[in-house]
């Protein structure tokens, strides 16, 4: 029954993000969007142009930058800010390693995913941001079903699942005491193929590796990896060409392609609705434990 | 494409996790990795079936005591329509949770252990559904596989729970019961072989017919401004519209309107969605309104009918449900949040407790504490511009915010 393509996007999901980004525009002094370049993130900014219009979208852009994202990412971020004229920050998780904040990893698995938090919590800090409005869905694992809307973060930036406030009706409570800020999460109740549903009908860009492109890749533990210069690889590791593209924006050190020749959107719809495999299990992240994303949400991860 | 939300609840053990994964299997909405995942989970758990309820257990402290704990929000669809269920937790110390998945729904599924038959859970959920006015109840009577499929089982339960329905002290909501498996998925998303004697729908098909009213006709027009577009550019010098979502019924341009707490009157000029220009906004949906003339309007005032406005309420009595560690305090300010405006409100009289699973009044009860239910007086030191929430429950439901803790400490029913 599930075979037949659902292309209908399902407009109380966007009446929903647009009530919520203006709830956090009125409800906090410094709220800004969490941008990754990612297909969610692109979403938010685009709800966040219509929600406010004709006005002006009253949120920054905050991106971590890990040094070592795919390069067709960060022309994408320059290019979207450009053309709707909104304010961009950066900041760097080279800055955070050079600061000895943080440790770069070692190993064939080194990555730096786990590494931004701390980026991410210094810049929050320092640019006085007191709600974060980010991408994440409950439809992407375990731990994130259970997010609030509005989930409260301490100091620490640290998230407690048992002390979650209630979130009744459509009722959000942003009320937060100094020093704790909000996470806030517009699109909770979208499904990957409503965010794919959503860039068609709204006809937004998007970078380029979403779509089919040759690339040379390495093949570690049944999964295809960009070949990078931030991957460490071994004498065995030996790239080649493939026409492969890739279901989420992540760093070049932690995000697996697909082999695909899907170059258009409404193939890469039928290619979900097939799917083999779950979005986030094309995320190496992911694969340390079955606990992994609810032990990095603790300590402060998006 | 319509959402229609459900929220299920039920004890423990008595198979709600399992259910759902098996809606989940059944609609084929598990990717493979995910059911890899499990059939590992389950192997080293030392199952030799695959659990299907570890899909939704989603936290560390779950999988450990081996039962839910938060809500946990799952997604599903079928080609007429997306699916959210609300997955709330079954044991008596976490009934907030379970009112906080049950204030979005149109369904509530109540599960029974065929075995067990009504207890006292059973009464709690029934309660909360009722109290929240959610339109439809399905009852699933789970496990008929451990009570080889009796027909007489099942009527026996069905004839129990008919008779806690005519003590309800509530209008009772459409009720559909149910004979299932879960383990087994016999009547879940298909009809049942093994279950002849059953002649109605199986649970899917049930809730795939289920059907709402979008343009909420039978309810008063609402809408709570959010907050005031003024771009102030060349291009919208003098535009100033009011950014809101239709709380109930509808608005058409051309409406007499009048804006609380102003009372002030005008006239809808345009209804805007992004450069869409509508003719209609209904109920839950996000728009911004233009008006003829200027009127004191902002975050926080409501738009309604000249003719169909709410009241300017000060003096409330409510229902509520208190979710907070820390008891109530009659005689204490709190802040009450209608929708989207915050009134500072003080507790003037605790009336009254209510045993959910007699309905019957707690006599000589002073105090409320987490999860309680009852009734209070409270007096705002502004009004608001509720309707009474079993007429307009889109217009009646608050909540309670401690001004220290910042918490939400309890959710109320305008009665």
């Amino acid at each position: 029954m599930s075979n037949k393509i659902q292309w209908e996007f399902p407009q109380a999901l966007e009446d929903e993000a647009i009530y919520i980004l203006r709830e956090t525009a009125a409800q906090f002094e410094r709220p800004a969007i969490l941008f990754s370049g990612g297909k969610d993130s692109i979403t938010i900014v685009r709800l966040a142009q219509k929600a406010f219009y004709p006005g002006k979208c009253p949120f920054p852009l905050l991106h971590i930058d890990t040094g070592h994202n795919f390069p067709e990412t960060i022309q994408f971020r320059d290019w979207l800010v450009e053309s709707l004229g909104l304010e961009l920050v950066v900041r760097n998780v080279q800055d955070s390693i050079n600061q000895g904040k943080v440790q770069e990893e070692t190993g064939k698995y080194a990555s730096r995913n786990a590494l931004q938090t701390v980026t991410l919590l210094d810049a929050i800090e320092e640019m006085k941001y007191d709600a974060c409005i980010g991408g994440a869905r409950r439809d992407e694992e375990k731990a994130r079903a259970k997010e609030r809307i509005f989930s409260v973060r301490d100091e620490f930036g640290q998230w407690n699942a048992k002390m979650q406030r209630p979130e009744l009706f459509d009722m959000l409570n942003g009320k937060i005491n100094i020093g704790e800020n909000v996470r806030v999460f517009p699109i909770s109740n979208w499904t990957e193929l409503d965010v794919w549903n959503y860039i068609r009908r709204e006809k937004l860009e998007i970078p380029s590796i979403y779509f089919s492109h040759e690339r040379d890749i390495i093949e570690r533990d049944g999964m295809y990896w960009p070949a990078s210069p931030f991957l460490n690889t071994t004498d065995e590791e030996v790239p080649f060409r493939q026409k492969v593209r890739f279901r989420t924006v992540g760093d070049m050190t932690c995000t697996a392609a697909v082999i695909s020749e899907a170059d258009k959107l409404e193939d890469i719809i039928s290619e979900i609705l097939e799917a083999k495999i779950s979005e986030r299990g094309a995320r190496i992240d992911d694969k340390r434990s079955e606990a992994a994303m609810e032990k990095r949400k603790q300590a402060g991860y998006f | 494409m319509e959402v229609l939300r459900i929220t299920t609840s039920g004890s423990v053990d008595d198979g709600k996790s399992t259910l759902i994964g098996r809606l989940l299997y059944d609609t084929n909405s598990i990717p493979q990795d995910k059911m890899e995942a499990l059939h590992a989970a389950s192997k080293r758990k030392g199952l030799d079936f695959t659990d299907l309820s570890l899909l939704t257990d989603g936290l560390v402290a779950e999988r450990e005591q081996g039962i839910t704990i938060d809500v946990a929000h799952i997604y599903f669809s079928t080609p007429n329509r997306k699916y959210i269920i609300a997955d709330t937790p079954g044991h008596v110390e976490y009934t907030r949770n379970m009112v906080t998945g049950a204030s979005n729904a149109q369904v509530s599924l109540i599960l029974i252990d065929a075995r067990k038959g009504i207890v006292e859970q059973t009464y709690r959920h029934f309660f909360i559904a009722g109290m929240l006015r959610i339109p439809y109840l399905v009852v699933c009577v789970n496990k008929m596989d451990l009570v080889e499929y009796s027909e007489a089982r099942f009527n026996q339960i069905v004839e129990d729970f008919q008779a806690l329905v005519a003590t309800a002290s509530f209008k009772a909501p459409s009720i559909k019961f149910i004979p299932i498996s879960s383990l087994y998925g016999e009547n879940v998303a298909g009809k049942s072989e093994k279950i002849s004697w059953y002649n109605g729908e199986s649970l899917l098909d049930y809730l795939e017919q289920i059907t709402f009213d979008h343009a909420d006709s039978s309810h008063p027009a609402r809408f709570p401004v959010q907050s005031v577009i003024r771009p102030r550019t060349e291009a919208y010098h003098d535009f100033r519209g009011f950014a809101g979502k239709v709380a109930s019924g509808q608005f058409n341009v051309g409406d007499e309107i009048i804006s609380l707490p102003s009372q002030q009157t005008s006239r809808i000029k345009s209804i805007e969605q992004f450069e869409k220009q509508l003719d209609v906004a209904q109920a839950r949906e996000s728009v911004v309104i233009t008006l003829e003339t200027e009127i004191d309007t902002s975050r926080g005032s409501m738009l309604a009918k000249v003719d169909n406005a709410p009241a300017l309420l000060k003096d409330i009595t409510a229902n509520i449900c208190w979710m907070d560690q820390q008891k109530l305090v009659p005689g204490k300010t709190y802040l009450l949040q209608h929708g989207i405006n915050r009134v500072k409100a003080k507790v003037q009289q605790l009336l009254e407790v209510v045993d959910v699973t007699s309905n019957q009044l707690v006599e000589g009860k002073k105090e409320m504490g987490l999860n309680d239910i009852g009734k209070i007086a409270i007096k705002t030191a502004a009004p608001i511009f509720a309707d009474v929430y079993s007429v307009n429950p889109a217009n009646g439901a608050f909540i309670l915010i401690d001004e220290f803790s910042n918490s939400t400490v309890a959710v109320g029913f305008v009665a």
